[in-house]
C-alpha cells in the first residue's frame, strides 16, 4: 500500500507512527489515581485521596502545550509569564552573546588565520580557554559585572566565541594558494582580496563555526538562566521544577528543542547559501 | 641587437635541500622574448618550468638574476603578466562569466559595468563559450570549458605577456586538440606576447614560435632554442605533412631523451650564455624526404 509513496513520503508516516505509539505507551503506562471512594479507608487516612505529583501522561502535556501556545505572551507578575516571553528573553540573551561573539571572533579570526605568526601566538590561548566550561565563568562573571542578566549574556558570549574563532581561522589560513594567486596576479589590494577571495573561499567554514557556535549557546543559556534566575526558558523549567509542575517542565523541555531546532535550521540555511563546489 | 621585449637574465633558483645543504634547480638562465612572439618551454620534471614560470608572474622570488620587461625590472604579481593555470584556478563561487569580469574590472577600473560584461562576454565568444553556458558555475562545467573561461579571463586582461603553465595538462587528448584550436584563433585575434610551458611535443609545434629546450634539473639550462619553421596559420591536420614537421620533432624528441641528460649537471667556469639557435627548415631541399614512417612510433 506505501509502494506509490516516496521516500520522504514513507519516512514522515513511519514518523507519525512512531509518535502516535509512542505517545500511547507513554499515556498507558502512567498509573491512573483511584477515585476516593475507591479508597480503603487505610488509604484514606494516610493521604491517599490527595493528589499526587507524578510523571504526567501526554493527554496532559499537549492540554498544556494548547493553552500556554494559544496565549503565549501574557504576564501575571515576576513568577508567571507566558512560555513566548519566557524563550523571547532567553533568545535576545543567546543573540547579543552570540553577536557579541561574532563581531570580535570573526575578524580575529580572519587576522589569525591570516598570519602565521598570529596563528601560533594565540593557539596556546586559545587551547586553554576552550575547553572550559562556559558555567565555570558564572561566579567571576558575576562578581566582576555585577549584574545577572549582564553575566548570562557574558557565558553566552564566551562559549560561543571558540567555534567561531577557531573555524574562522581555519577556514582562512586553508584558502586554496591557487585562489590567492589569482587575487595577487590581478592586482587586488589587501582588503579586496579578503573580501572578494578570502571570505568567499572560506564562508563555508566560517558558517560552519557558527551554526556550532549558536547550538552550543542555545545548550548553555538553559543552564546559565537555572543559575541566574528571573526570566529565561531556563529559569521557566527550575521554576516549575519548584512548583512540581512536571506537565509545565515536559512542555517546556518541549519547546526548548524547537527553538533549538529552528535556530540550526537558520544556520543550515544560511551554510547551503554560502556553499560552492569546487 | 636591441633588447628584447621581455628578458631574463642570469636567473638562478637554489632550493634547500632539506638536508642543511643547497639544491640549486636552475642556473644562469638567459633568454628573451620578443613582442608579440609565442614562446613554449619544454624540459623534464624537476628542471625548473614552473619556478621560471611563477618568477615570471611575479608569484615567486629568484635567488639571483633579473627579469626585465619593456626595460624595467619585474617584481611581485601585476595585470601586465596574465597567468592560465594548469588547475584553471577560477573561483567556484562564481559563475564563468563573473569569473571574467572581476578580472576586467581590476584591470580596467574606470570602465562601466556594462562595458566590462560586454568585454568579458566578447572574450567569452572567442573561445566558443555563448549564451546560457556563461551564467554556469566552474563546478558545472567540463574540464575543457573550464580552462577555456580561464583562457577568456586571461586575454580579457589583455596583458603584455601571458603566462601559460601547462594549461591542457589536466584534459583528455581530444577536448586538448579543440582548445588548442581555440587558443590559436584567440592568439591569432590579438598581438598577445605568450610564455607556455608544455610536456606535449606536438601541442608546442603547433603553437610555438620558438621552442626553448631545457636539460634537466638539477642545475638545468636553458640549453637551445628551436625556431618554428612552419608558416602560420597552422592547423593540426596540416603541419604533420609539411617538410619540416617530423624534422623538428625528431629533435625535439632526440633532446628531451637523450641530450637532456648528457647536457645535464654542473658546468664550472663557463660564462652565462644565451641559448643556442637551431633553425631546422628542409623546405628548400627536394634530396632530403622526411622520414616519416620510423618517426611515427616514436612516442613520447
Amino acid at each position: 500500500m506505501f509502494d506509490n509513496l516516496s521516500v520522504n513520503q514513507r519516512a514522515a508516516v513511519l514518523s507519525v507512527v512512531m509518535l502516535v505509539v509512542g505517545l500511547l505507551i507513554w499515556e498507558a503506562a502512567i498509573p491512573a489515581q483511584k477515585a476516593a471512594a475507591e479508597l480503603t479507608e487505610y488509604e484514606r487516612l494516610t493521604g491517599g485521596g490527595a493528589p499526587k505529583a507524578g510523571v504526567p501522561p501526554p493527554s496532559q502535556v499537549i492540554a498544556k502545550a494548547w493553552e500556554q501556545l494559544s496565549n503565549p505572551f501574557y504576564d501575571a507578575g515576576p513568577n508567571d509569564k507566558g512560555i513566548g516571553i519566557q524563550i523571547g528573553y532567553s533568545i535576545y540573551r543567546v543573540l547579543t552573546g552570540y553577536i557579541m561573539a561574532a563581531l570580535i571572533a570573526i575578524p580575529l579570526g580572519f587576522l589569525i588565520g591570516m598570519s602565521q605568526v598570529a596563528y601560533k601566538a594565540f593557539n596556546p590561548f586559545i587551547q586553554v580557554l576552550r575547553p572550559i566550561s562556559p558555567l565555570a565563568w558564572m561566579p567571576l562573571a558575576l562578581f566582576i559585572i555585577q549584574d545577572s542578566e549582564a553575566s548570562a549574556i557574558f557565558v553566552i558570549f564566551i562559549c560561543s566565541i571558540w567555534p567561531m574563532l577557531l573555524n574562522t581561522a581555519f577556514g582562512v589560513a586553508n584558502v586554496r594558494q591557487d585562489w590567492v594567486n589569482v587575487a595577487r596576479t590581478h592586482e587586488l589590494g589587501y582588503l579586496k582580496t579578503a573580501f572578494t577571495v578570502i571570505l568567499p573561499a572560506a564562508a563555508p567554514t566560517i558558517v560552519t563555526g557558527m551554526r556550532i557556535s549558536i547550538g552550543i549557546a542555545w545548550l548553555v543559556i538553559v543552564a546559565a538562566e537555572m543559575l541566574v534566575g528571573g526570566t529565561g526558558i531556563g529559569y521557566y523549567v527550575w521554576n516549575e521544577w519548584n512548583n512540581l509542575d512536571l506537565t509545565s517542565v515536559i512542555f517546556s523541555i518541549l519547546m526548548i528543542g524547537v527553538v533549538g531546532m529552528i535556530l540550526d535550521l537558520a544556520f543550515g540555511a544560511l551554510q547551503r547559501a554560502v556553499a560552492y563546489v569546487e | 641587437m636591441s633588447k628584447p621585449f621581455l628578458s631574463i637574465e642570469n636567473l638562478t633558483q637554489i632550493y634547500p635541500d632539506g638536508q642543511g645543504g643547497d639544491l640549486t634547480v636552475f642556473e644562469n638562465a638567459n633568454f628573451g622574448i620578443e613582442k608579440g612572439e609565442f614562446v613554449v618551454i619544454l624540459g623534464h620534471s624537476g628542471c625548473g618550468k614552473s619556478t621560471i614560470m611563477n618568477i615570471l608572474a611575479g608569484l615567486a622570488e629568484p635567488t639571483s638574476g633579473v627579469v626585465k620587461m619593456d626595460g624595467f625590472e619585474v617584481s611581485g604579481p601585476s595585470l601586465d603578466r596574465g597567468v592560465v593555470f594548469q588547475n584553471y584556478s577560477l573561483l567556484p563561487w562564481l559563475s564563468s562569466l563573473k569569473n571574467v569580469s572581476f578580472g576586467v574590472a581590476a584591470r580596467y577600473k574606470d570602465w562601466s559595468k556594462q562595458k566590462v560584461l560586454e568585454h568579458s562576454k566578447k572574450f567569452l565568444a572567442m573561445v566558443g563559450l555563448e549564451g546560457d553556458v556563461i551564467h554556469r558555475k566552474p563546478s558545472q562545467l567540463s574540464g575543457g570549458m573550464r580552462q577555456r573561461v580561464s583562457i577568456a579571463r586571461a586575454f580579457a586582461n589583455e596583458p603584455k605577456l601571458l603566462l601559460l603553465d601547462e594549461p591542457f595538462g589536466a584534459l583528455d587528448a581530444l577536448t586538448r586538440g579543440t582548445i588548442q584550436d581555440e587558443l590559436l584563433k584567440i592568439w591569432g585575434g590579438t598581438e598577445q606576447t605568450v610564455f607556455m610551458i608544455t610536456h606535449d611535443i606536438d601541442e608546442a609545434i603547433l603553437l610555438a614560435d620558438r621552442i626553448l629546450l631545457m636539460t634537466n634539473g638539477p642545475y638545468a639550462q636553458v640549453a637551445e632554442s628551436v625556431e618554428i619553421t612552419i608558416p602560420r596559420p597552422r592547423s593540426r591536420t596540416e603541419i604533420v605533412e609539411h617538410p619540416n614537421y617530423y624534422a623538428i620533432r625528431n629533435h625535439l624528441v632526440q633532446f628531451l631523451g637523450q641530450r637532456s641528460k648528457e647536457l645535464a649537471g654542473k658546468r664550472e667556469g663557463e660564462t652565462p650564455k644565451a641559448p643556442e639557435t637551431i633553425r631546422i627548415d628542409k623546405t628548400g631541399s627536394e634530396e632530403d624526404p622526411v622520414p616519416s614512417a620510423p618517426l611515427r612510433a616514436v612516442n613520447t
